[in-house]
């Protein structure tokens, strides 16, 4: 058994780029660890060193779920692929009613990536989980050739545990239910497309990017009973709907003039000839539940920072074919089908 | 959202439907052909149709520039990145149109070829001067709204000295086709497909006035009123094709008065003028060979030409057998006509072009004639499961 020795200088931070010998398993994925993730991370159990998080878990149903982070790019007004890889699992952990209570994180790096920006995905990630209240216990660190990456992606899992009388499910809609969303769509997908590198936009609109776990917390408590919960992101509203709609066996009929909208979104939207419908979200969520619960319900989301714009977007009505429809502000209706493929701007 | 909304406004839309209902005669039908894909989507994205009276009906013209790229063109694209090596910007509704053999850009992209996605001929630009190694080809598609862009485009290449940049040119037109439609046999001498009248394009107007519908209208007796895109231009516009109808006159009315003159925007004629000269004959899916109704780059520009620079050849490639796109971009055939549709082919895994883009007849009818008509739908999926 050797005893470690101190490193000979530190990580430069400031300049320095990660190279193949920091994914080989050596002093430098050591020093990378202990110097960049470990230190900003900051938390008791990471820090033993070991390769698996040991913890004591409450009773209950617990819940698990893992989501992989690609963004392009990875940094947009309103946050950065750490905030996002952090607040995009919690949530999917929350959308079972759930409390989530452990983070684990696994990166592949894109060799020279630069150790500033690592450093800078970090410091969010450690952001976010604090303000979460939810500690990264555990994680992994790969590097990939150059040109076998795109800079660096993330994935994380979490972990977390429902409250007793909660049963929260994508196949609960039943006919007669309303559909609520927590505040106004597709922000995060335009802050997204605002920055790619072909399509740079003048706009001060931010990525929604947010943990959703405190304002459900405060849902199941004023309503335990809700049907179902989903965060609309890749492929928005229009998607969850279509999801749930078609777990449930049930149709929807939503109310365009209902869904929250910020001027600046729209008319990136129409520039660009995208349905915000279709446009991710990062910090909304869509409740499913009895019509009689909704006004406790949204009176509950309200009351919290994150759904103070909350309120009934639609109803929950008998279809065995599982259409989406929408009253549209025009006056007319029209199906929000699936997307199929990517949504694409359109040129005429 | 200002100049926008405005036209949006459902109380003008309930009255304007009030109109339509009143003044259309519910002795006869009204077929009323929209163009372009744009009205199209507007029809469907506001529920424009539910508010017409049940003899006021929209055709769903050919007005939509992917759905009308021969495979033969794509075909070409393909090969220009895979046998010459070529990188190829496209906009990305001709992602996944359908080439031969079932392959498209996509699949060619996933198989290595460097295949790209653009918003506009000006980031095929910027890749040129980016990656000077490479060849860089603009996949340029549409009617006489993209035209001028890439006018400029490759007037300025050539300004810049950008050697490395070429067009792969299929710039079409719009009133060749719409005459080409009603000169079908389908149209003429059967009468199968009754269209009296259409709602001509706005973007295309927008560039080259509204003069060029006036032999049209006269020559083939149907009114042809200009329409913007917002959904209330489309209602105010259909009133006008009914209005005419009535009244037996057979104009060139503008309802986008907004931004449509009968001149057009005279500076980007000219523009297209000293790039483009007319093809003799160009192939349209659907439409079949239709004379001068299409452009290719002058020989001063010669070398921004990809057809030139790589020596393309023409490849005419069948539609899928059986596959009614034809007729259908021709109004003759509705979606539901064809025994492809929703069975083999759909928007997943589209077979002809109306199905791929959200502009295209069948694509929209996949969405609203499912639902429409779920009985049938239903009973299509069990047909093509047995």
């Amino acid at each position: 058994m050797t005893i470690m020795t101190r490193f000979s200088s530190r990580l430069d931070v400031r300049s320095g780029a990660v190279d193949m010998t920091h994914g080989a398993g050596g002093r430098a994925t050591a020093q990378l660890i202990s110097e960049l993730f470990v230190q900003h991370f900051d938390n008791p159990i990471l820090a033993l060193g070991n390769d698996q998080a040991t913890f004591d878990v409450p009773a209950g149903r617990l819940v698990m779920s893992t989501d992989g982070h690609v963004i392009s790019p990875l940094f947009f007004p309103g946050g950065d692929i750490g905030s996002l890889a952090v607040h995009g699992t919690l949530n999917d952990v929350a959308m079972s009613g759930a409390r989530p209570l452990y983070l684990s994180a696994g990166f592949i790096i894109e060799e020279g990536f630069p150790l500033a920006d690592l450093a800078r995905i970090a410091a969010s990630m450690a952001t976010a989980a604090r303000e979460a209240g939810v500690p990264i216990v555990t994680g992994d660190t790969k590097v990939v050739e150059k040109g076998k990456g795109d800079g660096v992606f993330i994935t994380t899992t979490g972990i977390g545990v429902v409250p007793d009388g909660v049963d929260i499910s994508g196949d609960k809609a039943q006919p007669g239910d309303a559909i609520i969303c927590s505040g106004s769509i597709g922000e995060h997908g335009v802050a997204i497309l605002s920055k790619r590198a072909n399509l740079e936009f003048e706009t001060e609109i931010c990525s929604d990017t947010a943990a959703l776990h405190g304002l459900v917390a405060d849902m199941v408590s004023a309503v335990p009973a809700i049907h179902c919960l989903r965060d609309p992101t890749r492929g928005g509203v229009a998607t969850t709907l279509n999801e749930l709609a078609q777990q449930s066996k049930v149709g929807m009929r939503i109310v365009e003039k209902a869904i929250g909208l910020k001027p600046e979104v729209h008319a990136a939207c129409e520039l660009l000839g995208l349905d915000p419908l279709y446009v991710a979200n990062e910090g909304k969520l869509i409740a499913i539940c009895a019509a009689e619960d909704a006004p406790l319900l949204i009176e509950a989301m309200r009351a919290h920072p994150l759904g103070r714009e909350a309120g009934i977007i639609g109803s929950v009505i008998a279809d065995a074919n599982g259409f989406v429809q929408m009253e549209t502000e025009f006056g007319g209706s029209r199906i929000v089908d699936w997307l199929t493929g990517e949504q694409l701007p359109r040129i005429c | 959202m200002k100049f926008v909304d405005e036209f949006r406004n459902g109380d003008l839309a309930k009255r304007l439907a009030a109109s339509i209902t009143r003044e259309a005669d519910t002795g006869r039908a009204y077929h009323v052909m929209e163009f372009c894909g744009g009205h199209t989507h507007a029809i469907f994205r506001y529920g424009v149709q539910d508010l017409m009276p049940a003899n006021v009906q929209f055709v769903h013209g050919p007005g939509c520039p992917v759905c009308v790229l021969p495979i033969g063109r794509i075909d070409n694209a393909i090969e220009l990145a895979e046998r010459h090596g070529a990188t190829v910007c496209t906009y990305g509704d001709m992602m996944r149109v359908p080439a031969s053999e079932r392959r498209s850009l996509i699949k060619a992209k996933a198989a290595g070829a460097d295949i790209r996605m653009v918003y506009s001929i000006r980031d095929a630009m910027r890749i040129a001067r980016e990656e000077p190694q490479r060849e860089v080809v603009f996949f340029a598609i549409g009617f006489e709204t993209t035209t001028p862009p890439t006018a400029v485009a490759v007037r300025d290449a050539q300004a810049e000295g950008l050697r490395n940049f070429s067009v792969f040119c299929n710039h079409v037109l719009t009133p060749p086709a719409i005459q080409s439609i009603m000169q079908t046999p389908d149209v003429r001498e059967h009468g199968t497909v009754a269209i009296d009248g259409f709602l001509g394009p706005a973007h295309v107007s927008a560039v080259i006035g509204s003069r060029p519908y006036e032999p049209f209208a006269a020559e083939y007796k149907r009114p042809v009123v200009i329409a913007g895109f917002e959904p209330l231009d489309v209602m105010q516009a259909t009133l006008m094709v009914i209005r005419q109808l009535n009244e037996q006159r057979h104009e060139v009315e503008n309802e986008y008065v907004r931004v449509v003159t009968r001149e057009g925007n005279l500076k980007a004629q000219a523009l297209v003028a000293e790039v483009f000269e007319l093809r003799e004959s160009f192939e349209w899916r659907g439409l079949g060979e239709v004379p001068s109704s299409a452009l290719r780059i002058k020989d001063a520009y010669s070398e921004f030409d990809a057809e030139k620079r790589f020596a393309l050849g023409t490849r005419k490639v069948r539609d899928a057998k059986s596959c009614e796109c034809p007729s259908i971009l021709r109004g003759a055939k509705k979606p539901t006509d064809c025994k492809l549709f929703g069975t083999v082919c759909t928007p997943e895994s589209p077979i002809g072009s109306c199905m791929v883009s959200s502009e295209g007849a069948c694509a929209a009818y996949w969405t609203y004639g499912r639902f429409r008509q779920s009985g049938d739908g239903t009973q299509r999926h069990k047909e093509a499961a047995a």
